[in-house]
């Protein structure tokens, strides 16, 4: 165990990334062996012609081939490209086996969400047939361990790429065009999921937090999402509420329960619940929240937010409100 | 060895930099684009600032490179105002985008107009130069326009602004951009799934 197990193909979580990685150590060793024997063979064949050259040039010249040593090369160099063909077919059928594994058919009761992707952010969406029972959110995936995992993952913008190593290989988010991937999370545990697919300045903070869950605990998180916002119970939140419906805040952000209902900006209906803020790249501290909110861009450059005049009064109230809305 | 001596040689007499053809044709090539080069590159300096983007926001009275604006005043008496964001095309591609972000398409359309009056054509009820759309967003209009003071950031109306302009041909043609900077719209016609009609109460295929 190392310090970056929390985002790291060899320290699988899911079935799939599990599959992934029995091929990955399969590969790894055919081919150590054999790049092994090529380095020993080729070291062996400089050895021996040092030995042969003396310092006369003339009878570093090897000799010419004989029609024995021409047939006893042709039959080695044969029997090698055989041997190769072999170890690739049997690497190909392993890579077979491992597709299958893992992206064979999904159990149609999974659990359905729908992932979208946004300069620099993912809006997550646990689907429901009851659309008052929809969940949205960002930057935060809960799944149960054990429950087959249905992603639907489209963009909003541009290309991003979806990837949780511990849970399976990268999918693409492609504008216009929606994509599908599956998994099982086999053990609970909290990861860390990564854009792999350039897609502007802040690309390489465009994370999110990957929590795999026992099922109790999943249907507590999950009923407690549904919820809407819960009403500021103090006089400094109630003043934070006003001032969040009065300001630019209104104009891209939802607050279910609330007259806020824009969809440009992440979901901030449990924001105080979250473990990140800015697409998993600080911690959900009231320090690292006020210095986001006054300009996003001081802490990641190009970001869609717009810095925010507020005055020092409204700032703490708007503060107590986000943070009472676990 | 003596090959090794005559070859050295060869380099030394290619690498002299000005003179005549030399025995490397990609030299050559190189050296005579190079020509070129010197001579075109002062042109490329003169669209540094159009496309430069603004990573850092800073607010707006921290702001003076932006917010700052040049005001000429015309034979005819009229003032004409240029700021940073009608040169700017960036900025008009991030007006697009918050065009459509602010649901002004919901009133206006794409410059149709519907609920909102049109701003396709130059004749605007309230004025079309910089400062007068600036105060049209800002405080609002009669008949329905309303006021986004304090909800829609000064530099991001200064944008709109900028995008506005386009819309009615108004924007500066140094400026104004060929193509998008963000994607938008449907998905193209050959990537609609089949939809199949449903009850509002039976669980999405």
């Amino acid at each position: 165990m190392n310090a970056a197990d929390f985002q790291s193909a060899l320290n699988p979580a899911a079935n799939e990334s599990a599959h992934i990685l029995h091929l990955w150590w399969i590969f790894f060793w055919v081919t150590l062996v054999i790049f092994a024997l090529v380095a020993i063979f080729l070291f062996i064949a400089i050895l021996r012609n040092i030995r042969r050259a003396p310092d006369d040039p003339q009878l570093a010249i090897l000799p010419e081939p004989t029609q024995a040593s021409e047939s006893r090369t042709t039959k080695v160099v044969s029997a090698l490209v055989v041997v190769t063909v072999l170890i690739l077919f049997a690497l190909l059928v392993g890579d077979f086996f491992t597709g299958n594994a893992i992206y064979a058919t999904p159990d149609p009761n999974a659990l359905a969400i729908k992932i979208t992707g946004h300069q620099w952010w993912w809006e997550v969406q646990y689907q429901d047939p009851q659309p008052s029972e929809i969940v949205t959110t960002a930057n935060e995936i809960h799944v149960p361990v054990g429950k087959p995992v249905k992603l639907e993952l489209q963009s909003n913008d541009v290309i991003h790429s979806f990837w949780v190593p511990n849970i399976h290989g990268k999918k693409d988010l492609v504008p216009g065009h929606p994509t599908t991937t599956w998994f099982t999370a086999r053990r609970a545990g909290e990861f860390r999921g990564q854009c792999a697919e350039y897609c502007g300045e802040q690309h390489a903070h465009m994370r999110l937090v990957f929590v795999s869950q026992p099922t109790e605990e999943f249907e507590v998180w999950l009923a407690a999402q549904k919820e809407s916002a819960p009403e500021p119970t103090t006089d400094s939140q109630r003043r934070g509420r006003d001032v969040f419906l009065a300001s630019q805040c209104v104009m891209c952000h939802t607050i279910q329960g609330t007259k806020a209902r824009a969809t440009l900006g992440p979901d901030l209906t449990h924001i105080g619940g979250r473990k990140m803020i800015a697409a998993g790249e600080l911690p959900n501290t009231r320090g690292y929240l006020a210095g986001w909110i006054l300009n996003a861009s001081a802490l990641k450059p190009g970001v869609r937010m717009p810095p925010n005049q507020l005055s020092a009064d409204d700032l703490n109230s708007l503060l107590d409100y986000l943070e009472s809305l676990k | 060895m003596n090959d090794g001596i005559r070859s050295k040689g060869i380099v030394e007499h290619s690498l002299r930099l000005p003179g005549r053809r030399s025995a490397c044709p990609t030299e050559f090539v190189l050296r005579s684009c190079f020509r070129y080069f010197l001579f075109l590159f002062p042109f490329l300096l003169f669209s540094c600032e159009r496309e430069q983007r603004v990573l850092l926001n800073r607010p707006p009275w921290a702001d003076t490179k932006r917010m700052a604006y040049q005001v000429t005043v015309m034979p005819n008496g009229e003032s004409r105002v240029k700021t940073w964001y009608d040169q700017n095309a960036w900025a008009m591609a991030e007006g697009k985008r918050l065009y459509e972000s602010y649901n002004c398409v919901g009133c206006h359309a794409h410059g149709g107009g519907g609920m909102g009056p049109p701003l396709m054509d130059e004749k605007w009820i309230y004025g079309n130069e910089p400062l007068e759309i600036y105060g049209s967003i800002v405080h609002g209009r009669p008949n329905g326009m309303p006021s986004f003071r304090g909800k829609i950031p000064e530099d991001q109306v200064w944008e709109i602004m900028a995008y506005v302009r386009s819309l009615s041909g108004l924007a500066n043609q140094w400026t104004a951009d060929a193509r998008d900077d963000h994607m938008k719209g449907p998905p193209p016609p050959n990537s609609v799934p089949e939809g199949t009609p449903r009850n509002s109460s039976e669980p999405p295929p």
